[in-house]
């Protein structure tokens, strides 16, 4: 295989990625780095540096449309990025400090989890009706664009949303995944913001987060060009048509079988840091 | 003349679609480039080695460029793309001053720190 072959394969698996991680709503990254690293034995350290390139232009590609249409909330995001930031420069650094394999086991632990949740439905917890003090002291409440109009929210528990962002950053920074999922949970779980809004969000967010680890591994040397570049350009393809697709889309029977794959992937993973092949 | 939230929006929605749009350009422009120059030879992904020197900092890859070192070209891409959601932070601690939002100039101003200490090759 000669460096076009390689290129244009890497760019196909990349786009596949990209798009049943926008048609799933689980993103390009979590898939990548198993496909790169069990498909073409290429060192984790390489992939997750790809993965995570990756990862900031398909959240600030779908994050431009999204504040455009006031769904995401810039004031919520702002105040979270401190933990993500702090986080994701906690996980970078120690991404270089632990074994390759370790990271593999890791990758696969929350490759598992994040197959769990993409099979659940979509929850919206309760509205909350008041909101934290912290919360109204740094004006997070809002309102998001409904079909019946603008629909004001409340922001409950800051402090528990702040310390689970904290990991959302930290397993980031780790993995060079967006942890969107767990930010998701973070915001619509902890602190009762509706469900698009968090989506959104968390959209908004990931980009920063990914920044903050993104300094780390260029000065690391994971940041190669031969690998990220045209990773970076078939996941934004691959997204860019995924997204598209998703406005008529039944999805259910395909977030089942991606869920599988996932699922297989993750075992695969595990399987192949515990026998330290990665 | 005021600077709403709607209008912040809507300007942080823009600089972000600009910034990947450029950034994906570059890259492309590099891959294209790339081919030109050899097209054959293929590194060895299996092995960590970790990246020469100049692909590590923005200095050593503007220099690369101006030698026209191709991989540098899409390494740029790629520092742009990174830089798109750091000009994202940093207007936003220009908005929020517009604003007169004093604790929000504060908490942009933590994370913009946050990310140039890991650009700088801090940590």
């Amino acid at each position: 295989m000669n460096s076009l072959e390689f290129t244009a394969l890497i760019w196909a698996i990349a786009a596949v990625a990209g798009f049943l991680g926008a048609l799933t709503g689980l993103g390009g990254g979590v898939i990548l780095t198993p496909a790169l690293t069990l498909l073409f034995g290429i060192d984790i350290r390489y992939a997750i540096g790809a993965s995570l390139v990756s990862v900031i232009a398909t959240s600030s590609g779908a994050a431009s449309a999204y504040v455009r249409e006031g769904y995401s909330n810039v004031r919520i995001g702002m105040f979270l990025e401190i933990a993500t930031t702090f986080g994701a420069i906690f996980g970078a650094f120690l991404a270089s400090r632990i074994p390759t394999s370790s990271l593999a086991v890791i990758f696969g632990l929350v490759l598992l989890y994040s197959a769990y949740l993409s099979s659940r439905k979509e929850p919206d917890g309760p509205e909350a009706a008041a909101s934290d003090p912290l919360a109204r002291g740094l004006r997070m409440d809002a309102s998001y664009p409904t079909p019946e109009g603008p629909r004001p929210y409340h922001v409950q528990r800051v402090k528990t949303g702040f310390s689970l962002m904290l990991g959302a950053g930290a397993l980031s920074g780790l993995l060079g995944i967006g942890s969107g999922a767990l930010k998701v949970i973070a915001m619509d779980q902890a602190m009762r913001i509706p469900f698009k809004v968090s989506t959104t969000t968390s959209n908004f967010m990931i980009g920063v987060t990914a920044a903050a680890s993104a300094g780390v591994y260029l000065n690391r040397g994971y940041i190669d060009p031969g690998l990220a570049g045209p990773v970076m350009l078939g996941v934004l393809f691959g997204s860019l048509i995924g997204a598209r697709t998703l406005a008529g889309a039944n999805t259910r029977v395909l977030r089942i079988v991606f869920g599988l794959v996932v699922a297989a992937m993750a075992v695969e993973m595990i399987a192949s840091g515990l026998r330290g092949r990665i | 003349m005021q600077l709403t939230d709607e209008k912040m929006d809507r300007i942080i929605g823009n600089l972000l679609r600009a910034g990947v749009t450029l950034a994906a350009a570059v890259v492309l422009a590099g891959e294209i480039w790339h081919m030109a120059q050899w097209g054959s030879g293929l590194p060895n992904y299996r092995v960590f080695r970790g990246e020469p020197s100049d692909l590590r900092s923005a200095a050593g890859v503007l220099r690369g460029v101006s030698q026209g070192h191709s991989a540098d070209l899409i390494q740029l891409g790629l520092l742009l793309l990174i830089a798109t959601p750091v000009a994202r932070v940093a207007f936003s601690v220009w908005a929020f001053a517009a604003q007169r939002d004093r604790a929000y100039v504060v908490i942009t101003l933590i994370v913009l720190t946050a990310l140039a200490l890991s650009l700088a090759g801090a940590v």
